[in-house]
């Protein structure tokens, strides 16, 4: 028992950062979509932008469910220090994917009225913010939380610093880039030479904003520090920031070029490597500085009855996720769409 | 530990209260109308009727709403049991938290991943795989109903755990005893069949609605019209009995396990053989009397133990603190009954017009069946309330307090979310009620418009209200 004690909560925190992985990119360029509204006005194109995720929106978000409900299971001690930890940002995240959700449908049916531009408003303001909320949270938990005898001991703004603020803005940039470079393979004609603008100045805003977090960060907790400095840590973790100035590149040749497919690979890269850096830092401290992932995981009993339906169905969602999106190729025109 | 009366304690469980009653609808509408969809798609790929094919398109709209609001409404609940009750979650998760991964994997995917196709796939797949998508839906409704209430009755019926004594965490002994706990059998019936009641009722008016109105303008009813009517009427004549008999079983259940419930939902004070039913009452916590008590002698045993002289709990039998609160449930659980029985009436009155074929003819029966249209959601959510604060004061049955179980969340932060949720709900939610009522409204055409909501404003604008599209609509737009 030992032994899958101490082995079950590795597993499922890789399963755990591979979920929100896949959430991050995945409802990432929805959000972003959304926050391009800002840019696009143009009432046609905006329902190509909608088009082009209307059909697969909703299983991208059900992967937000599946983090907090692994985490609800498996960490349930991180389940309960960090929502009330972040009880505000995440209550007001909530609330702004609600706007964003209904926002799909309430749009369209609302055509013509006085309430349509309510919810075109709130698709865009809903989407800010629910990527906002989260890069905030997401630095939140990197910068650490106040725990005494297991439970939050903290105050309701203690998540409110510079950092988490950078940290924020950081990722509404990132999920506007990885929207701009989804449409650029998803559309055509003018919305897709827009996007190729809009892509480059936001790949630079992203390109800065994660030198700036990954300089910052080490500077939280001693151990983030040395996890990047100690020898021989240094060989292994070294390749992270060299690619990501790699995939910078490719990602400008691909723009260039007028590459299809991708800049958006290149964007793809980039939230990789940053949820990889962050796993490598933040390693294998589950809420920072003081639990660890064994001290908030659930029994072994738990872990294992979960880990053997999770081995079995999420080959299969991945499944029909993928046919659902192949179903669903190619690009999307002010014509066709779903009309 | 905090206190019963502790506001903070009362806001959460407002707040939660709030929200999972607003969110149950939704998912309860999404149960009923996909597996609706389902037989209506089977029917016109069987019989090759455009009729139904009609009534496919003209209910995919109504889905594709009511189910945008249930995946929101439902995101939040999947956050909240570690927002408000943080210590539950820690203590309980290793449980309840498993169950809702289960039902994330196999039922959310599911729904979401078929959504897609279901709703804009028609003429990418072919109707044999939409059908299946279709069935995909409606199936993984029901899974995740599945899943949920045998979390919720485990919190009723807590079995097949032990109690780590160092942490006082609920560890798991025995998952097919977690699982199928003793109350989640009946619960799953009991809310599957409300779930299809309601909606057959919501079906119902709609096709009442547009007979009488075709009968005002001096117009025979279309086919889908009748068609829908008639279908939904089959339901509540059939579904209605068979709930009231899951409804007896499930409160033999109740007192087998939960006899303080019992007996706050009789408000009944002294256990008695020989108990009279109370039509009416108010049950007074203070003075342990239900006043202005309105008696049929002999009823209460005879419903409770099928038997006149049967031994029925009474609310003296269990500590003052653990006692649930006797006013909400006793007129919640009245109001649930009186709406099965009369859901029942409805049901028996349309077999009677149908035998004397005058189903589609008979306006006073379509004007009560208008009426009934909100009558399976009430019941629903009266039975909800029952049950649920039926269970308090604790969260796990008899093992932990609610106020034991609550979030270490500032009063402030409490107050302040509990304005958002509820201005957002009702702005959110009402204007999506106002969506679907307009929608509604618009009668089925034969030749249906295809299900894709790009069509929507055309049919907005062009079959229902001319007024849709108001004088402010050009700042708007």
């Amino acid at each position: 028992m030992m032994d899958f004690a101490y082995w079950l909560p590795i597993v499922w925190a890789v399963i755990l950062i591979a979920a929100i992985s896949i959430y991050v990119v995945l409802d990432g360029f929805d959000l972003g979509i959304g926050m391009l509204f800002a840019l696009e006005r143009h009432p046609d194109r905006r329902d190509v932008m909608v088009n082009t995720v209307a059909p697969v929106w909703d299983g991208n978000e059900t992967w937000m469910v599946l983090g907090g409900a692994v985490l609800y299971g498996v960490f349930p001690g991180a389940y309960a220090t960090l929502l009330p930890a972040f009880y505000l940002p995440i209550i007001l995240m909530l609330l702004a994917l609600i706007f964003r959700g209904v926002a799909f449908e309430f749009r369209v049916m609302t055509r013509g009225t006085a309430r349509e531009g309510l919810w075109n408003t709130g698709f865009m303001l809903g989407s800010g913010i629910a990527a906002f909320c989260q890069g905030a949270i997401l630095g939140g938990v990197v910068q650490g939380v106040k725990v005494v005898d297991g439970a939050f001991a903290g105050g309701a703004l203690d998540w409110l610093t510079p950092f988490s603020i950078v940290c924020g803005l950081a990722v509404m940039c990132g999920y506007a880039l990885l929207g701009a470079t989804w449409l650029i393979w998803r559309t055509t004609g003018v919305l897709e030479a827009s996007c190729r603008r809009w892509a480059s100045r936001l790949a630079a805003g992203m390109f800065l904003a994660i030198v700036a977090v990954s300089l910052w960060t080490p500077l939280l907790h001693a151990p983030y520090l040395r996890r990047w400095t100690d020898w021989p840590n240094f060989l292994f973790v070294a390749p992270v920031p060299v690619l990501v100035g790699v995939l910078g590149l490719l990602f400008i040749m691909g723009l260039r070029r007028g590459h299809s497919k991708g800049p958006f690979l290149c964007a793809l890269g980039w939230f990789f490597l940053c949820l990889s850096g962050l796993g490598i830092t933040m390693w294998p401290y589950a809420v920072p500085p003081g639990l660890t992932l064994w001290d908030v995981s659930s029994p072994p009993s738990s872990q294992f009855f979960q880990l053997i339906g999770t081995a079995i169905l999420l080959p299969i969602i991945l499944t029909y996720t993928i046919y659902s999106y192949h179903v669903f190729r190619g690009k999307v025109t002010e014509t066709d769409g779903y009309h | 530990m905090q206190y019963a009366h502790d506001p903070a304690l009362l806001l959460a469980r407002f707040q939660f209260a709030f929200t999972v009653g607003v969110h149950i609808i939704f998912p309860a509408f999404s149960i009923g109308l996909a597996a609706y969809l389902a037989v209506l798609e089977g029917l016109w790929l069987k019989t090759g009727r455009p009729v139904f094919l009609d009534l496919y398109r003209y209910w995919i709209k109504i889905f594709s709403i009511v189910f945008g609001m249930g995946v929101v409404s439902g995101l939040v609940m999947s956050y909240e049991f570690g927002t408000n009750w943080s210590i539950f979650s820690k203590k309980a998760g290793p449980i309840t938290g498993v169950l809702l991964s289960y039902e994330v994997m196999t039922a959310f995917f599911m729904e979401a991943g078929f959504l897609g196709i279901m709703l804009f796939g028609m003429n990418k797949v072919g109707r044999k795989l939409h059908f299946a998508a279709t069935c995909c839906v409606s199936v993984g409704t029901l899974i995740s109903m599945t899943w949920i209430l045998s979390s919720n009755s485990w919190m009723q019926t807590p079995r097949g755990y032990t109690i780590d004594p160092a942490t006082g965490r609920f560890l798991p002994a025995d998952w097919l005893a977690i699982i199928f706990n003793p109350s989640f059998p009946f619960r799953l019936v009991h809310m599957g069949l409300a779930a299809f009641l309601s909606v057959a009722f919501i079906v119902g008016a709609t096709g009442a609605w547009h007979m009488l109105k075709a009968r005002k303008e001096g117009k025979i009813s279309t086919e889908p019209v009748r068609v829908m009517f008639s279908m939904a009427m089959w339901m509540a004549a059939i579904i209605a009995p068979i709930q009231i008999l899951a409804g007896d079983a499930h409160g033999l259940n109740t007192l087998k396990y939960q006899p303080a419930k019992i007996a706050a939902m009789e408000g009944d004070w002294d256990s008695e053989g020989r108990a009279p039913e109370l039509l009416f009452g108010i049950p007074n916590m203070k003075t342990e009397h239900t006043d202005y008590a309105v008696k049929v002698p002999l009823v209460g045993s005879l419903i409770l133990t099928h038997s006149l002289d049967g031994k029925v709990p009474g609310m003296k039998d269990f500590p003052r603190d653990q006692r649930p609160p006797s006013p909400v449930i006793f007129f919640s659980f009245r109001i649930m009954v009186a709406l099965g029985v009369l859901m029942a009436l409805v049901g028996f009155w349309s077999l009677w017009l149908r035998r004397n074929s005058t189903l589609f003819t008979n306006p006073v029966f379509h004007r009560v069946a208008l009426c009934m249209a909100p009558a399976g959601f009430i019941a629903l959510l009266c039975g909800w309330i029952t049950t649920e604060v039926g269970r308090q004061p604790w969260t796990v049955y008899g093992l932990l307090r609610t106020s034991d179980s609550v979030s270490p969340v500032a009063l402030s932060s409490m107050a302040v979310s509990m304005t958002a949720f509820v201005a957002v709900y009702v702005l959110v939610f009402g204007s999506g009620m106002g969506i679907l009522v307009r929608l509604l409204g618009r009668a089925p055409q034969e030749g249906e418009h295809n299900a894709i909501p790009a069509d929507a404003p055309k049919i907005l604008a062009t079959h229902t209200h001319p007024n849709v599209i108001d004088s402010s609509s050009g700042k708007g737009a």
